[in-house]
């Protein structure tokens, strides 16, 4: 068999893929330009974590990737396909069933309990209803037992965790994490992040992880850092 | 637990018309605390007509809240009796509490809740999803439109107002007809214009769609628009007030 010296494999498509990427909010009295000619890819099988300071537009990157917001200008193309041409209709499905999002203020409704939250999520995506699939989930984020508690009688660390396991709960291709896990114990923090890393392992998730914490940060596959609205790679 | 949220869709609004009467007798709830047990309410009794609407007000530390908690099934008292129409939910399975909470109870408060990832409508429809009614896109439509959103359904929570999130809010706890709305402190966050404006169109809706209403406040205001005003200190109910009408 000839063996080719030096070939390369061709370079993995990216999931997800900021091109060019600029965004200025404006109000009546001033301009705030957050980020100019922004470039991030994002790979399966990583845990790509993002740093910055307070205000630095990180969670702007977040919107930006959910299709929330649109940029001014360049592109964001998830899968090969560019969110900017996709219909509103388009949007909302490709959020619901391969994009799941987790954010430091958690989003679970205070009238379900953890495990409603989760079934809640999956009927979104239009899954099949499976408690097992529920408790599954919630066992992977250390809530086993826990799930016919309300939010309100969970601690800080359960409601965020349960939020985590309503963001998995669509089986998602990537995980959108705003400061989801700093504030977690070192403990906790550690078997969430040796989770993702499973699921990126495993399956592919491909992860973007906003967080202050170095100890975090140094868990994932690599790390960003956005200054003055630029991108810098870190590790 | 039953976390069964594939009901057979019903029509929306099929459990609209007489709001729930709510019966309380003997209510207590103790629960234990860093600093030792807490007895949140002690001996409470009430009473709310069916379509009626009520304000519960009082300190903070009162119990108000506690008591909102468990008339909507999110708590279960230590003694005593509560029903809502026909159902003692004092005393149900924790997935027949869970299920009436979803199909019955409509939820607001003063935090708008809203799922940052899902436009307007796709708040508000979230609701019809878990009490398994039908959503009609026109009636979801209507009742934004009611409360002076309509325009905004395609929009994401980040880019509404306070007032308007929750109004969304607002829309969301009644899409789907419920028997019984609870809004704790509904007003909380927001200015007083738009606390008024938020009060207006509550009341407005759950007299057009006959749900029974309790508000907990602290504001006398919001609470001098209700028909009766329940004051309570110490876990305990001092006085009911029917208003003047």
């Amino acid at each position: 068999m000839p063996t080719t010296i030096g070939a390369t494999l061709p370079a993995p498509e990216p999931l997800l893929l900021l091109q060019g990427v600029s965004k200025t909010f404006q109000n009546a009295s001033d301009t705030t330009i957050v980020f100019r000619d922004l470039a991030l890819e994002l790979h399966r099988g990583e845990i790509t974590c993002l740093q910055g300071p307070s205000g630095s537009g990180k969670s702007t990157i977040i919107s930006l990737i959910a299709g929330l917001m649109v940029p001014d200008a360049g592109r964001v193309v998830f899968d090969g396909q560019d969110v900017g041409d996709m219909t509103d209709a388009e949007r909302s499905q490709v959020r619901a069933t391969r994009i799941g999002t987790v954010l430091q203020s958690g989003n679970l409704l205070p009238f379900l309990t953890a495990a409603e939250n989760v079934a809640m999520a999956r009927r979104l995506t239009g899954a099949e209803h499976s408690t097992e699939r529920v408790a599954s989930l919630l066992d992977q984020v250390g809530l086993a037992g826990r799930g016919h508690h309300l939010p309100r009688r969970l601690s800080g660390g359960e409601a965020q965790r349960a939020a985590l396991a309503v963001a998995l709960a669509n089986d998602p291709d990537l995980l959108l994490a705003d400061e989801a896990v700093g504030q977690l114990d070192a403990a906790t923090a550690v078997l969430v992040m040796d989770l993702l890393e499973s699921m990126a392992r495993a399956r592919g998730l491909a992860v973007l992880l906003v967080t202050h914490d170095e100890e975090v940060a140094a868990l994932g596959s690599r790390t960003v850092r956005l200054i003055e609205g630029h991108l810098e790679a870190t590790a | 637990m039953s976390i069964d949220l594939h009901q057979d869709p019903s029509p929306a609004g099929g459990s609209q018309g007489p709001g729930e009467r709510i019966a309380v007798t003997g209510l207590s709830m103790e629960y234990d605390s860093p600093s030792g047990q807490v007895r949140a309410l002690d001996d409470v009794a009430l009473s709310v007509e069916p379509g009626s609407s009520l304000a519960v007000v009082g300190p903070s530390g009162c119990g108000k809240s506690t008591l909102l908690g468990i008339l909507g099934g999110l708590e279960v008292p230590t003694e005593g009796e509560v029903r809502i129409g026909a159902h003692v939910i004092s005393s149900m399975p924790n997935g027949e509490r869970a299920a009436l909470r979803r199909r019955v109870f409509g939820f607001v408060f003063q935090a708008d809740n809203l799922q940052p990832f899902l436009t307007v409508s796709e708040n508000v429809g979230l609701q019809s999803v878990l009490a398994g009614v039908l959503d009609e896109p026109s009636g979801r439509q209507a009742l934004l439109d009611a409360l002076d959103i309509g325009a905004l359904g395609h929009r994401f929570p980040d880019q509404l107002s306070g007032g308007q999130r929750q109004r969304v809010a607002v829309a969301r706890a009644l899409v789907h007809g419920p028997g019984l709305v609870l809004a704790d402190e509904p007003t909380g966050s927001l200015d007083p214009v738009n606390s008024d404006r938020v009060v207006e169109l509550l009341l407005r809706l759950h007299r057009e769609q006959g749900a029974t209403l309790v508000v907990v406040t602290h504001d006398r205001a919001v609470a001098a628009r209700m028909d009766a005003v329940v004051s309570m200190r110490d876990g305990r109910v001092l006085a009911t007030e029917a208003r003047q009408l």
